[in-house]
């Protein structure tokens, strides 16, 4: 039964600025209030999560403190997710009928770095020696993929260029200019095989939603978007994640495969249904092996669906129509809810020069440490 | 030369060379890199320390082409670090193990691609406060003499 329903949409664009986190919020904030035409006292709960931004519900300082329950969420990529969760539980729960949830960060520059690895599970000889990096596992995941599947490395490009192409029809988007196949097959070398330019970077924004009761939606809204599915999973023993130093020969399920199929089990849809997909493109080798484990085609066949141009606005199955994490960079707190976002414009029919032609059904899709995944899937029609 | 590795219990020197130290779980035989208290198939907590095998094959490689920052402690700077490989490593019959791959980084593709045959060696790595040199574990294509 769906319980969800998002009545309001408000972003801060993503990129770098002058502004602290939270100002960023605000804004969001306010944008997506004034999106569904209700004011701060009517929100009954709230949600909302930032890695490097401060607490959340500090923000009641300067909305209004209303004494509402304003729950502080973490868990990394999926902290969107993890707040629509908790936001749609409330709601079941009986907490309230009118939510607000919030996404927001700002990230010093360059790769994300941990003081302390042991934090992260391993042993402080693992950093000193130099393994304790991001984008090293991307590459090594990126470089057994394509060996595994026959996917050219040329292919790693073409995800990027397809990124960057709908950047530029996204005011909201950090990186707008176009970049060729061959300025992205020419760029710097990080971890073979990605280059600079197939790497997202960390980055600013906020988004915020207003969610309430689906029974009550269209008296808030005319075009509500339902949440039919959000799911999270962990890793299972033994999976390829970040920061294992062994790794069995067989490995099991990944956390995006389970998040993805606990959601369209949720949502009773399956991978035909989708309209417009959302996937964490960290770098590009992630968009194309996340293609295959949320279902949208098979291990293998990424490399010829997306030089078809499947994958771009206007092919069958459009991926990332907001220039995914590679042309809006990675505020980790808002980045989830960023493709939220972007689902709910594409299913109102607001996205503009990006719009999928009538799109009605879109899936969310986040991945990252240490080895957790998390899938929503929207829907303008809140049963099949 | 004796071996000051850059932490206890990751690798050991024996008559036939440098073996890495695993842990195998006594009830499911599931063996991880390094030891651990619990297994993580099963939850079993009778693990028995083994030596892993020497050789193996490379299951997945990079280049690590940028400087890292703290906490990496290898002695490096901008001006003169010019990049080092990883991979995972298959050792048959244990698992597959993370590790530095001792090859030049400008030849990492011919040296460390997928399938090829390689063996366990500690290798210097940076000097600690005392003066002495740190050894990390690393695995060195077989078919090819030592480059460091």
């Amino acid at each position: 039964m769906t319980t969800m329903a998002i009545v309001g949409i408000g972003i801060h664009p993503f990129g770098r600025f002058e502004l602290t986190a939270q100002q960023m919020a605000l804004i969001a904030i306010r944008d997506a209030l004034a999106d569904v035409g209700v004011s701060w006292p009517d929100i009954e709960l709230a949600v909302g999560g930032s890695l490097d931004g401060g607490q959340a519900d500090v923000m009641v300082g300067q909305l209004g403190p209303t004494g509402i329950p304003f729950i502080n969420v973490l868990n990394g990529c999926a902290t969107g997710a993890a707040s629509l969760i908790t936001a749609r539980n409330m709601i079941s729960a009986g907490t309230g009928e009118l939510g607000l949830v919030v996404g927001f960060d700002k990230h010093p520059r360059g790769a994300f770095a941990a003081a302390d690895v042991t934090a992260w599970g391993v042993g402080r000889w693992y950093g000193e020696v130099g393994m304790f990096l991001n984008p090293q596992f991307f590459g090594l995941k990126a470089q057994r993929y394509l060996h595994e599947h026959q996917i050219p490395v040329e292919t790693l490009a073409a995800v990027a260029e397809k990124a960057f192409a709908n950047g530029t029809l996204n005011p909201n988007a950090w990186r707008r200019k176009p970049l060729s196949r061959v300025d992205i097959a020419g760029s710097r070398l990080i971890n073979d095989p990605l280059r600079q330019y197939m790497i997202c970077s960390p980055s600013e924004g906020a988004v915020a939603l207003v969610v309430c009761r689906a029974e009550v939606a269209h008296k808030y809204s005319d075009h509500p978007i339902y949440l039919r599915a959000a799911e999270l999973s962990s890793r299972k023993n033994g999976s390829f994640e970040l920061f294992q130093t062994s790794l069995p020969r067989d490995l099991p399920a990944t956390p995006s495969e389970l998040a993805s199929q606990k959601a369209y089990e949720a949502a009773g849809l399956a991978p035909a249904d989708i309209d417009v997909w959302q996937l964490q493109d960290t770098e590009s080798g992630a968009e194309i092996m996340h293609m295959a484990e949320v279902g949208l085609c098979e291990h293998g066949a990424q490399a010829e669906l997306i030089e078809s141009g499947a994958t771009k606005i206007g092919g069958a199955t459009p991926v990332n129509t907001d220039g995914g994490l590679l042309a809006n960079g990675e505020p980790v707190g808002a980045s989830g809810l960023r493709m939220v976002y972007e689902v709910c414009l594409q299913l109102r029919g607001d996205a503009g020069e990006r719009q999928v032609t009538g799109a009605q059904t879109g899936l969310t899709h986040v991945y990252g440490a240490p080895g957790i995944s998390a899938c929503t899937i929207l829907s303008t029609q809140a049963a099949s | 030369m004796a071996l000051n590795p850059i932490a206890e219990n990751l690798f050991r020197e024996e008559d036939d060379g440098v073996h890495l130290v695993g842990g195998r779980c006594i009830a499911c035989d599931a063996v991880t890199f390094p030891t651990r208290e619990t297994c993580g198939a099963c939850q079993g907590t009778a693990i028995r320390e083994e030596l892993l095998p020497r050789r193996g094959t490379v299951w997945t490689w990079t280049t690590q082409s940028f400087l890292p920052k703290a906490p990496y402690i290898g002695p490096e700077t901008d001006e003169d670090f010019t990049g080092f490989v990883v991979g995972y490593i298959d050792l048959p019959g244990a698992c597959m193990v993370q590790a530095r791959l001792d090859v030049p980084v400008d030849r990492a593709a011919e040296l460390a691609a997928i399938g090829t045959e390689m063996e366990s060696v500690a290798v210097p790595f940076t000097t600690d406060e005392s003066g002495n040199t740190v050894h990390v574990y690393a695995f060195r294509p077989v078919s090819v003499p030592a480059t460091a």
